[in-house]
Parts: C-alpha cells; sequence; structure tokens
C-alpha cells in the first residue's frame, strides 16, 4: 500500500504551521492516488504527543511520536536516523518535508540516508506512475523549473506557505517509536533557543509584509514602517540589504536574493528602490505597493499600486486610514 | 587545520535569462558567470580560520566543466592554497549524485572542515551540504551565522524563522555556511599573480546514478505593469479603497 508520510515540525514543544501544510499536501497527495493513508512523524519532549488531535484534524490516519526527555530541541542526528528509519521501515510513495531553516537541514540528511534523492522548496507537485513531478522557482524567482523525480520513496521538501492547511479531520491512531539512536550518544547538541519575539509574526509566515529601505534616512525611522504594520494587523516588517547592512535592522529582516524569498499576499516597499536583488525576493507576493519619492524608481514596474511622494507624509496618513478603517 | 570549500560556478543573477531551445536549459548566450554568493562567505570564513589559527591549508573545490576553473582560480587568488576541479560536462540539479562525487574525493582528505555555502544561488536547493556530510559519515551544522571555532569543536550559530540556536559539535565536521558572517575579501593583482601557480587538479566526477532532472525550464509570467496612482498623502484613501475592493487583500 502506498502511503504517504509527513514531518510534523515542532518548536519548543509546540507544532508550527509547517506541520499542517506538510500534512495537507500529504493528504491531497494520498486523496489523488486513491485514498490512500497519510501518517505524520511528531518528535520532541514528553508532551508533544498533544500535536496528535490538531494532526489528525489535518488529515493524518496515524501519528508516529517519538517522546524522549533529550529532545527539548532540535537534535538532527536524532531527527534523521529516526525519520529515515520510518520512511524505510513504511514503504511510502512519498515523504514531505517543508524548506523552513529545521526542514532544509533534515531533510537532506534522511534523503542521503536513504540513499534517494530530494525535490527541494516545490511549489507544486503530481505524484505519476514511477515519477514525481515538482515546480522549484530557481535562479532567484526568475526561472520556473519543473523537476522529474524518479524511484520510491520520493522524498520532498514544500516552499512554506504554499500550501494553506486544510482541515480533514480524523481522529489519528498513535504508535510510539523510540528514537533510533541515543540521543546521548549525538554529537550535535543545541544548547539554547532564543526566540526573538513571541508575538511577532515571521516574514516567511505574515500574510502582509511592510518594508523598508533606504528612503527611511535613519534607523529610528523604521518607527513609522512598524506603526503601519502594528495597525495592519498580521503583518511582518522586513527590510532591503542596504538596510540591514548599515545595522538599522538585523540581518534576519533582510527580504533579497542572499535573504529570505516572500510571497505575502500584500507587500508594502516603504523607501524601496526596487534594486534587482530586492525584487528577487518579494516579486511573487500577490500584490505590491510602493512609496517612493522618485517616479522612476524601479520598483514602481512592479508595483500594482504605487504613490509617488514624500514616505514622510504619506505612510503616517496611510497608518492612520487603516487604523479608521478597521475600527469602523 | 585542513579545510576544504566546495564552491559553485553559478550565473551572474543580475542578468536576464532565457530558456534554450531544448527547454530544460538556460541559454548560455552572454551568460556571465561567478562564484555563488554564499560560498564566496565560506570562501572567507574558511582563509580567516587558517589565518588567525594556522597553520594549515585551505582547498577549493568545485565540480562540472572547464568554466569552473575560473571561479577556481578566483578562490585561489582570494588566497586557497590549492585547487580541485571534479569534472563533468554539466552540473546535475541531483543534489545526491552531486554530493557522491563530493564525498568520494573529500574521504581520503583528513580535513578539519569541510564548509559550503548555504546553498547555490542559481539552483536555491542547499541539499548538498548536508547530503555530503550524511555519505561522509561527519557532523554537520547548516546556515550558520556566526561560528567560533576552538580545540577539536566548535560553537555555531543558526537562524531560524524568528529565532536562533546555538550549536556544538566536534571536529572534523562539515558546515555551511549563510550570508553576512565575513564579507569575502577582494583579491589582490599579487594574489592573482600568486593564483597563477598554484596548483590546480582536475580529476572526472563520480557522480554515480542520476534520479532528479530537469523536466523543463521556463520564465514565470510577468508582472502587470506597475500603475502609479496618485502623488502625496492625498492618494492614500484611493491606495485604500484599490486595496480592499479590487486587490481584496484588506
Amino acid at each position: 500500500m502506498a502511503a504517504f508520510l509527513a514531518f510534523a515540525e515542532s518548536r519548543a514543544g509546540r507544532l508550527r504551521k509547517v506541520a499542517f501544510e506538510a500534512v495537507t499536501a500529504a493528504r491531497q497527495a494520498a486523496d489523488r492516488a486513491g485514498g490512500h493513508e497519510v501518517h505524520a512523524f511528531l518528535i520532541g519532549a514528553p508532551g508533544i504527543g498533544q500535536g496528535v488531535e490538531a494532526l489528525g484534524k489535518h488529515g493524518a490516519d496515524t501519528v508516529f511520536v517519538v517522546e524522549h526527555p533529550a529532545l527539548e530541541r532540535y537534535s538532527p542526528e536524532v531527527y534523521s536516523a529516526t525519520m529515515a528509519e520510518r520512511v524505510r521501515a513504511g514503504g511510502y510513495r512519498g515523504a514531505f518535508f517543508t524548506a523552513s531553516a529545521e526542514g532544509r537541514d533534515l531533510a537532506p540528511r534522511v534523503a542521503a540516508r536513504l540513499g534517494v534523492s530530494l525535490a527541494s522548496d516545490v511549489t507544486g507537485f503530481e505524484f505519476q506512475n514511477d515519477s514525481l513531478i515538482a515546480q522549484h522557482p530557481a535562479y532567484t524567482g526568475k526561472v520556473n523549473v519543473t523537476l522529474r523525480l524518479t524511484g520510491t520513496p520520493a522524498l520532498l521538501s514544500l516552499r512554506p506557505g504554499f500550501v494553506t492547511p486544510a482541515e480533514q479531520p480524523r481522529a489519528a491512531r498513535v504508535e510510539s517509536v523510540e528514537p533510533a539512536m541515543d540521543p546521548a550518544a549525538a554529537r550535535v547538541t543545541v544548547s539554547e533557543l532564543a526566540q526573538r519575539s513571541t508575538t511577532k509574526l515571521d516574514l516567511g509566515e505574515a500574510p502582509i509584509i511592510v518594508s523598508g529601505g533606504r528612503g527611511l534616512r535613519a534607523a529610528e525611522n523604521f518607527k513609522l514602517v512598524e506603526d503601519l504594520a502594528a495597525a495592519l494587523g498580521d503583518a511582518a516588517v522586513g527590510a532591503t540589504r542596504a538596510v540591514t547592512d548599515d545595522g538599522w535592522r538585523p540581518p534576519t529582516d533582510q527580504i533579497g536574493q542572499t535573504g529570505r524569498l516572500v510571497s505575502p499576499d500584500l507587500y508594502i516597499a516603504v523607501g524601496i528602490s526596487g534594486a534587482i536583488q530586492h525584487l528577487a525576493g518579494m516579486r511573487t507576493a500577490k500584490t505590491i505597493v510602493a512609496i517612493n519619492k522618485d517616479k522612476d524608481a524601479p520598483i514602481f514596474k512592479i508595483a500594482d499600486y504605487g504613490i509617488v511622494g514624500d514616505l514622510f507624509e504619506i505612510v503616517p496618513r496611510l497608518t492612520a486610514e487603516v487604523k479608521k478603517a478597521r475600527s469602523s | 587545520m585542513k579545510i576544504a570549500v566546495c564552491i559553485k560556478r553559478v550565473p551572474d543573477m543580475e542578468m536576464r535569462f532565457s530558456i534554450a531551445v531544448d527547454r530544460t536549459s538556460l541559454d548560455q548566450t552572454g551568460l556571465k558567470y561567478e562564484m555563488g554568493d554564499f560560498d564566496g562567505y565560506a570562501l572567507e570564513v574558511g582563509l580567516q580560520l587558517v589565518e588567525k589559527q594556522g597553520p594549515g591549508e585551505v582547498v577549493v573545490i568545485s565540480l562540472g566543466p572547464e568554466g569552473v576553473q575560473e571561479i577556481l582560480r578566483k578562490g585561489l587568488a582570494m588566497g586557497a592554497t590549492r585547487a580541485i576541479q571534479l569534472k563533468a560536462d554539466q552540473v546535475p540539479f541531483d543534489g545526491l549524485a552531486i554530493a557522491r562525487a563530493l564525498a568520494e574525493e573529500l574521504k581520503g582528505g583528513n580535513y578539519d572542515l569541510i564548509m559550503f555555502g548555504r546553498m547555490a544561488t542559481d539552483t536555491a536547493n542547499g541539499t548538498v551540504g548536508p547530503m555530503t556530510a550524511e555519505l561522509l559519515g561527519l557532523p554537520c551544522v547548516t546556515g550558520i551565522s556566526q561560528l567560533d571555532i576552538g580545540q577539536g569543536n566548535g560553537t555555531a550559530r543558526r537562524d531560524l524563522e524568528g529565532a536562533s540556536e546555538t550549536v556544538h559539535f566536534p571536529l572534523p565536521a562539515v558546515l555551511t555556511i549563510d550570508e553576512g558572517i565575513a564579507r569575502p575579501r577582494l583579491a589582490s593583482l599579487k594574489g592573482i599573480m600568486a593564483a597563477k601557480k598554484k596548483p590546480l587538479e582536475t580529476k572526472p566526477a563520480q557522480l554515480g546514478s542520476i534520479s532528479l532532472t530537469v523536466e523543463r525550464m521556463e520564465l514565470p509570467a510577468d508582472r502587470p505593469p506597475g500603475r502609479i496612482i496618485g502623488e502625496g498623502a492625498d492618494a492614500v484613501p484611493e491606495l485604500l479603497r484599490l486595496l480592499q475592493t479590487e486587490a481584496k487583500v484588506l
């Protein structure tokens, strides 16, 4: 029987949104193949098993739960050894990961352990008889590549945010699994997990991103961008490379060729001229708004809605109008 | 300290790409090539480690056709000791095949560190580093934004979405390097002259069987041309209306 497996990513004992994306994708693949089973793989410290119900709600028939006190934080070796063993034992047609920071670390390791290749950062997939056909944006989003991966199991990692989690409730069965290696024998250990902020949305998960560039003139003026993001609600703050290089914002906020690649529903570019390296990171946003004083700035060539003028007048007005609209 | 840095030749990403008639590759006409962005950071980190904690050597390795010798020479000009080209007519998309060829070359090399960029800027997969580590049975840390190497072990920071991890590992290890950790140096004229005399060895790449192939390449549909809806703060109500009623994103 050709079942599908999904890796359910968690952090600090809680399932992440990408876990539901992986399970939802596995459910779609299983249903298209004629209603096969979906299994999820959940690993962490004791208590992580509480996530089983939520995974069942998104379509998992069985959840394999690995609980161990030493797995409070990510362990690349224990995770990859145990996941590889599960893939081997389950005889799966396909195994889904997400191309998150953790998934990008884990999936290639599991693939190499199994001696199979991996279709990574995938934005579309179809299982055919002996092949997986997968879409993968490459060359900084300038070329869409269609890949053929032959052989079983087919491993793939999904671009975060590409699959919308959908509920398809099952009463998931639970199977407890022991770690495939003694966690105490792991050579690589994670000693600390520092959450930057528990309230702020991640750039990869936010439906709206407000991003600032050199046009803001000084680090403290990012307050304008932050205020607008706060007024919009589900919004994260990004920046251009010029801004992160100058230390106005942390490097992790950088959107662009060498930073984060994002595709939110709404991207508001404030004081950003639109260098090609920046466009590479955000050109797939559904709707782009640009606010810039230079009407010839390249950002206006791709912005669905542009306003030319002084951002120091336009942005506070926009923040005020958004607040007004949301309160009415 | 003996360090290998695996680098990839990638097209200059600022160019306009077009698809070749075979529809599975880029049209090579006018393409310019360079060392992958992240690979430059990895090489810089490797060079600094040997400079600070030497003696030792930095070996640059690249897989691909004759053209990869250009970026290997660049690596030598930046300060690498010697270079190895694993010759292949083209670089496959299959990360495991590349990892196999690299592992075959690296396994007898007694390297303390094997470094990669976090991902290649062209194919954007980021799979070769961790796959090579698994094939060699070595500890591996990916996406490193800060690195501290001590006696026989190291500590790294890797950035996650909205968080960061502190990771400890023993040497030898495989590391993949994120941007921003150390700005790659420019090759000096002296370095460029010296590079011409440094050894560059060429061997066939042992890729093995390939199971991940390019079926098709396409240019994404262009975004509709941009539209300026107005000037100054007075355009804000119209923007809000369009976002609510036309784009329906608010």
